[in-house]
Formats: C-alpha cells, structure tokens, sequence
C-alpha cells in the first residue's frame, strides 16, 4: 500500500511504486480532471501540483511523491488563485474541446502563484509545455493577464 | 415557410391516443441527483420535441444531435433554439442527443447522421429555429388555456411567460407538464431577425465550467463495473497482420487479464491502463508483413511526380488550355509538395464497448452515429437500433472521429467479441498508437501551369494533382466521387475563383498506395488553398502586379471574395511599410479561399531571421459566414484554425520509411506551443443570409499567407510544407 496526499486528503492506493502518478489519480482514484496525452511528458494535459510546482504526473512515478502535497485541477478553486485563473477562463471562453484545459489551467495556476505581474515571455516561458491542439493560446494568453489583473 | 415537422409527430399521436404521459418525460440524470441530495420530489423532463425538454425545474435542456469536438456545437445550436423560445440563457444546458437517424441525421447527409464538413449550424439553422418556435407556441398555448386568455396577448420573454391585461406569469418550469400536451403546430412563425436576442450576440459557452474544473466527461474517462482496459499491439506496416505471438510474459504482468487476437493486432486486457500497456510492452508478437505496404515517403513521392508528368482525368476544363499555353508569351510554373498529416488530437482514440443481452452499448467521442452504429451491430448480428450510442465530449478530432471505416470503434467492438461479451472493455491508444494508426491527410503532388499573353495578361491555369482519394470505399463514394475524380481531392482547385479564360484542373489518384487516409480538418483545401494562393503570387510577380489588386481584377464574378479581401487588406493596412530591425526581413502576405460556403481571407506579418527561421507575427482576418450566431465563437474558431494550420506550415508532417511510420509522440510530430502563435484578429463580415460552416474555413489560407508574406520578405516562394526554412538563409 502506497499512501500519498491529495488535495489535502490522505490517500491508499495498491499499486506498483513505478506506476505514473497519472494513473493512480486515473484508474485508482478515478479523479479524472487530469489528463492523459502523451505518456512522456511532451503535451502537459497531465500537469499537477506536487508541492505547490507543476509536475507532468505521466512520466512522475507514484514513489517520487510519496509524503509530498498533491494537488489537482479537481481541488483549484480551493485556493484565491486558482479561482481567478477558473473565473478568467470562463470569462473569456477560452476552451474549445477542453481536454488539455485541465493541464493549462495547473500550469497557469503555478506561474501566477510565483509571478502575479506575469509578461508575455513570462506566460511563453511557464506554458510552452502545455500544447492545445485547438490552439487557444490566444485566449490562454489573455486569461492569464486578465487573472493576473484580477489579483493584483 | 414550408410547414413544420416536428419529430416527436409519431409520438405525440400515439400520447393522443393513449391518454398516458408516461413517455413523454424522462428523468435526467442531474436532475435526479439534484433531487436526492435535496431529498425533494424528483424534477422531470417534458419533452417538447426531439431537440428540447423543458423540466419542471424551469431548465431547458436542448438536445444536440452533433458532436461537441471543440468546435462550438453545443453552443451554437442552443442558441438557435433558445433565441426562438425566448429562454433565458442561464436556464438553458445542452445533452448529446442518442444516435437516432430518424430523429437527428444531418439534413444535409440524407438519412444518416453525423458530425462534419462544417455542416453542423448550417443543416441545423432551420430545424433548430422551428424546434423552438414550436416549443414556444406550446408554452404559449398552455398558459392561454390555463389563464383563458388570447394566445395573442401573450408575451415570452427571458424565459418568463405572461400576460399583461391580467398580470399572470409563469415561468417555462410552472408551464412545462401542460405544454408537452398541447398539440404540436404545423406552422410556426420564425422571429424576424431584428428581434433575435442571442443570435449575433454574446452567449457564452455552455461547455466552460465543465472543461475548467475536470468534470467534463470525456471517453477516456468513462469507467463502468467490472471494465476492464485494453491496449492493443499494432502491427508495424499497415496491412501486416498477426503471424504468431506469445503472451506468456504479458500474462505474468499484475493486472493483466487476458490477452486475445483480434483482426487489428493482439490486445491487452487488464483492470487499468498502466498495466494494459505494460503487459503489451511484455508481448512478443511476429507479424506476417506478406500484404503489408513497404514504401517510403520519398518513393511514394518519386512515383507521383512521374505521374504528373501524364495528363489526368479532367475535373475542371474550361476554353483551350493547349492552344493558349502554345502561344503564350510567358509560361509560369511550379511544383508543391504536401506531406502525410496525423489530426493528432489531444485525446488519443479510444471507446468503450459493453455488450449485454438485448444489445450493446457504447461511449465514443461519437462524430459519425449512423455508420458506426451500423458496422458495430453488423459486427455482433444486431440490429442497429440495438446498438445505443452514447455521444460524449470527444477531446478534439479535426475529422479523425468521423472514420470512413470506423477503425478504432471497430477495434473495441472486435475485442469485446473476442473475449466474448464477458466485460465491457475500453480501448485506449496510446499516443503512438493513435500517430500511427493511419488515416492521414493524404500525401499530394500538385504542379501547376501560368500562361501570360503578349500583353501581359493571365490567360491560361493549369493544375495537375497527384493523391490518393479518401472518398472512395467509403459510405460517401456514390455521392461525391463523379467519373472517377473523388471532389475532395480538387476541390479548391477545380472551383478556382479566378477570371482566367483558359483553364484546365486534372487528377491522378493513385490506388496502390496502401496508407489509409482520412478528410483533416478542411480536407482538399488543406493543400488546394495553398497550391493555388502561392502559384497566383508567383504569377503576380511575373506580372509585376500587386497580389491584392491582381485578385480583386480577377475576382469580379465573385463579390465575396473580393469582399473578404478587401476587408483584410483594409484592417491590414495592405499596402503601407512594416517596420524591420536591423537584421531581420519581414513581409506580408495575403489568401483568400471559399470553403464549406465560407470564405476567409487573412494578411499575414512574418519576420524571417538570418538563419532563415520563422516568426509569424500577426494574421489579420475577415470572414464572411453568413449570419453570425456566435460571433465570439467565430472568433475562436478562426484563432484555433490559424494555429491549427500554422503546425501544419512549420512543422507537420509524417513519414514513412519501409512502410513504417517514423513519428510516435509530439517530439517528431510538433503542433505549435504558445511561443508560436502569433496575434490574431478577426473581422467578420455582417450577412443576413443563412449561416454557413466555422470549424474548418479559418484553416486553408493561413499557410499560403504566410508563405507569401515570407516570399515579400525574402523573394523565395515555399513549395513544400512544412516550410524547409533552410532555404531562408540569408
């Protein structure tokens, strides 16, 4: 038995400890906000927060984060940023088909907890991990500055 | 106005003759929930029609029969209906509608239903305005009974039905149950359109909150009871198949299940993904590569520019283009290369498959309902009606989830047969598995011909394409294949819009090339638009004429075009210098194209480095696609499209050697990231005329566009793609 932390909630899961963190939230939590794309850590659909820094959970093994802090798109809004980040998306409708969204918005999450007056290199710098097929970078963009506004 | 038929016609009959209103609701599963959290009586679902229920809860659900793929259609669609029944768009939440061709084929498609072509606003404008003017009529027509009142003096407004002479109200909820039993109206009257309130405005996705906080539900996050998961082997080659395997290994892997043969390869059955692929991983197959297809990109190729050299079928001839080009003055030429493209969606294929007594259900990213549900039920001995469908949000597909054969649900379904029904399996693709499965944009050769008269002028175009067909073998061969030229292959080509005399469009179309290919968002003007558009700015240079003014003379017949043209050039200031540092070239460049009845054009800002790379600063767009239902949606799509086109210009492109597919992941084949996308605006066009296709249009003139902007910056015109920037070089 493996214990892990996330969203602030102690965890078992039965799994082998090279078992990637994304399928553990997956398959043995079914918490499925989390996304999976690649499998080696090119696309970012599967960014979470492990100590409070975005990490790609399909090529981060379940024993790498054993007694840290897990967090995942499905807890976001449980903080002021995340909720900005959530509220600016909405607000400018930035998703088209939404299946990278969950990733994008992590990395957005992370960037804006470090840097609240983020510039447009700062955004091309935190978020070139994160592809969108849809290619809403666009509006990606313009959600982080507006979330950025927000906060300040 | 022709009369309306609404759908529910045989079942309203049937309630009329049964004096039971048990058919005519369902309980929604969020109301049901809702209800049992609050402990309170169960909200329920009246059925107005096929394409709205309005609940006792005051919501309005409308039920879309085309897929949600990103693309805007779950939106767009409620607004159609929600404007005609004046709801209030906070009340209004949209469902997959079940496959039902009866109910919900694509009018454009004849009787089958499905997702694609940019047809999903444009078959529906009709039948989604009727769908809820009849359901406001209704609403309409039970109030007036209960208050006894003149319908006529009945107000709906916001949701809020009412009249004024006795200062009753009632909302949709309180009017829902009496509605449903009053007579569906033959006749409707449709708003004019000074009066819509949603159509042309702002209403917001109804998709946002679901795909920000990850509870939208996707195929892949689809589990039910005892399912278990599968990850297949491929074989390497298309058309190799199973010689042998030994699953002894993947078998010792904890959480496999099973491993069984199925036409496609051998799959891997486990209790979860991890283990699925790791037992695959432990899988030792042979492969029988005796009818396999070995060739490589380059051969293939090499083979169809010797084909250029002879004439094809004729797709298009107009006057004589023999005699114009024997006495020309001047002949232009060039050649373009197109590669091999995957759509390569952010979510890999994958579906879910549960066989069960009376019949088998599924979950799919569901874009072609009727031809899926058909080879499925073949499959199993099943009648297609026994098959149900169940459309979830598919994560991306730019047409790969409309599959001519349907492969990958095909492959779920064989899986379930070989294990025999015993669980319901999902199939997961993983991403090499999904970069080379096939059904790619097909490889093209074009060469194309200029003739310039004595005087200068543009007197003869010819066009030769080399290519495989996606259309034929497929459902839609009778319709669009003609006289052996599948139209989706020259379209772009074959409708060029230009006032040339003399013109001349062929066609070969290879068929022992054993790549399987499939329509990529924008099909035929994918490589037509930029075959054609960078050919017309060589022409124009040899001409010494501007690119915008060239087109605008030669596109007389075709007011818009010349329109949207005019439109960019003007919002691009076309014409004035654009600033360059030291060091750096930088041009602009313009397309125009008509596809699926839209027409788009854009100006493209490129500054070109030293090196010879790339930066595409800015596209200045206009769009002319009839009415504007969600003109912020237009937007998107458009700045999604040039995104989407710009990875094909710069770095798409997938290879074969020995028949085998060189990339797997998104290392070799590379969609843009944020650094690359550049500014994008977009103008549409006002139009009252009905509206036309969004999804795909925005994507054929960004490559060309850009391509000519790098040619005004640089003097090389680009006649592959991607672009070989090597020769950029300074």
């Amino acid at each position: 038995m493996i214990q892990l932390t996330i969203n602030g909630k102690a965890q078992q899961v039965d799994v082998a400890p090279d078992t990637p963190l994304l399928w553990v939230l997956r398959d043995s939590l079914q918490m499925t906000g989390t996304k999976y794309g690649c499998g080696q850590g090119l696309c970012g659909a599967c960014t979470v927060h492990v100590d409070g820094e975005p990490v790609r959970a399909c090529s981060t093994p379940v024993s790498d984060v054993v007694g840290r802090r897990i967090a995942t798109i499905e807890a976001v809004d449980g903080e002021r940023v995340g909720q900005v980040v959530q509220e600016a998306w909405r607000k400018l409708d930035v998703v088209q088909c939404g299946y990278c969204q969950s990733g994008q918005i992590m990395s957005a999450v992370a960037l804006l907890s470090q840097n609240r007056q983020p510039t447009d290199a700062d955004i091309d710098n935190a978020m070139s991990g994160n592809l969108c097929r849809c290619a809403t970078y666009v509006r990606i963009r313009a959600a982080i500055h507006e979330a950025a506004e927000a906060l300040a | 106005m022709s009369g309306i038929i609404i759908e529910n016609l045989s079942r309203r009959r049937f309630l009329q003759g049964s004096a039971g209103l048990t058919l005519g609701f369902c309980l929604p599963a969020v109301a049901t929930a809702a209800a049992g959290k609050l402990g309170a009586a169960a909200a329920v679902n009246a059925e107005i029609n096929a394409f709205l229920q309005i609940g006792t809860d005051n919501s309005v659900t409308v039920m879309s029969k085309h897929l949600e793929m990103g693309q805007g259609t779950y939106t767009g669609l409620a607004t159609i209906l929600a404007d005609e029944l004046d709801a209030d768009w906070a009340q209004v939440r949209v469902e997959g509608a079940a496959a039902d061709a009866k109910r919900y084929n694509n009018t454009f498609w004849g009787p089958a239903q499905g997702t694609g072509g940019s047809t999903a606003m444009a078959n529906s404008w009709e039948q989604m305005r009727k769908a809820g003017a009849s359901g406001r009529a209704m609403l309409v027509s039970a109030a007036a009974r209960r208050w006894q009142v003149g319908a006529t003096e009945i107000v709906v407004r916001d949701g809020i039905v009412s009249h004024a002479g006795s200062g009753r109200k009632a909302s949709f909820g309180e009017l829902a149950l009496d509605a449903a039993n009053e007579t569906v109206p033959t006749e409707v009257k449709l708003k004019d359109p000074k009066d819509f309130r949603l159509i042309g405005k702002q209403a917001k996705r109804k998709d946002s909150a679901a795909k920000t906080n990850g509870t939208a539900q996707f195929t892949q996050d689809v589990f039910l009871p005892g399912m278990l998961v599968a990850v297949v082997a491929h074989p390497p080659q298309f058309g190799a198949t199973v010689k042998s395997f030994d699953a002894s290994k993947a078998k010792a892997v904890k959480g496999v299940v099973d491993v069984v043969q199925i036409p496609q390869g051998v799959a891997v059955l486990a209790s979860d993904t991890w283990s699925a692929k790791k037992g695959r991983d432990a899988l030792s197959v042979t492969w029988d590569d005796s009818k396999a297809f070995k060739l490589g990109s380059d051969e293939i190729l090499a083979k169809y520019k010797e084909m250029a050299k002879k004439p094809g079928l004729v797709a298009k001839q107009t006057g004589d283009t023999a005699k114009t080009f024997a006495g020309a003055a001047k002949v232009v030429s060039a050649s373009f290369d197109f590669p091999y493209l995957a759509h390569a969606a952010m979510e890999p294929m994958n579906c879910v498959v549960h066989l069960k007594a009376d019949g088998c259900e599924v979950w799919n990213g569901e874009q072609f309902q009727t031809v899926d549900q058909g080879r499925v039920a073949a499959l199993f001995g099943l009648k297609p009606e026994q098959v149900k469908l169940n459309m979830l949000y598919a994560g991306g597909s730019f047409g790969r989830r409309a599959c001519t054969q349907s492969d990958y649900v095909l492959e779920a379904a064989h899986i379930v047969k070989a294990i025999n029904g015993k669980a319901p399996v999902k199939l997961v693709w993983l991403r090499e598995d999904d970069m080379r499965g096939g059904y790619y944009r097909p490889m093209f050769h074009h060469a194309l011909e200029a003739a310039l008269d004595g005087s200068g002028q543009l007197v003869g175009w010819r066009h030769r394409l080399v290519g495989q067909s996606i259309i034929t073998g497929s459902p839609f061969e009778a319709m669009l294949v003609k006289d052996g030229i599948d139209h989706v292959s020259v379209e772009g080509a074959s409708n060029l819009p230009y006032a040339i005399p003399n013109l001349l469009v062929d066609l070969h179309t290879p068929t022992d090339i054993g790549v399987p290919v499939l329509w990529w968002r924008s099909v035929g003007s994918s490589h037509t638009a930029y075959s054609t558009e960078v050919f017309l700015d060589e022409v124009a240079a040899a001409m010494g004429k501007d690119p915008v003014a060239l087109r605008l003379e030669l596109l007389t017949g075709h007011p818009k075009h010349a329109g949207v043209l005019k439109l960019a050039a003007d919002k691009a200031n076309w014409g004035t210098p654009l600033k360059a540092t030291a060091g750096e070239r930088r041009g602009r460049g313009v397309a125009v194209h008509e596809s699926f009845s839209s027409f788009v054009a854009q100006v493209a800002e490129v500054t070109v480095k030293k090196d010879g790379s790339i930066k595409v600063d800015r596209i200045i767009c206009a769009v002319d696609c009839g009415t504007a239902i969600n003109p912020d949606n237009i937007r998107s799509q458009v700045e999604g499209g040039v995104g989407f086109a710009l990875s094909a210009a710069l770095h798409g492109e997938i290879t074969l050697k020995a028949g085998q597919v060189e990339q797997g992941n998104f290392d070799g084949y590379a969609p843009i990231r944020i650094n690359e996308m550049p500014v994008v605006e977009v103008h549409i066009v006002p139009s009252g005329a009905a509206p036309t296709g969004i999804g795909e249009p925005g994507v054929p003139p960004l490559a060309p566009a850009v391509a000519n902007a790098i040619a005004a910056a640089t003097g090389k015109f680009l006649h592959r793609m991607p672009f070989n920037t090597a020769e950029l070089v300074a």
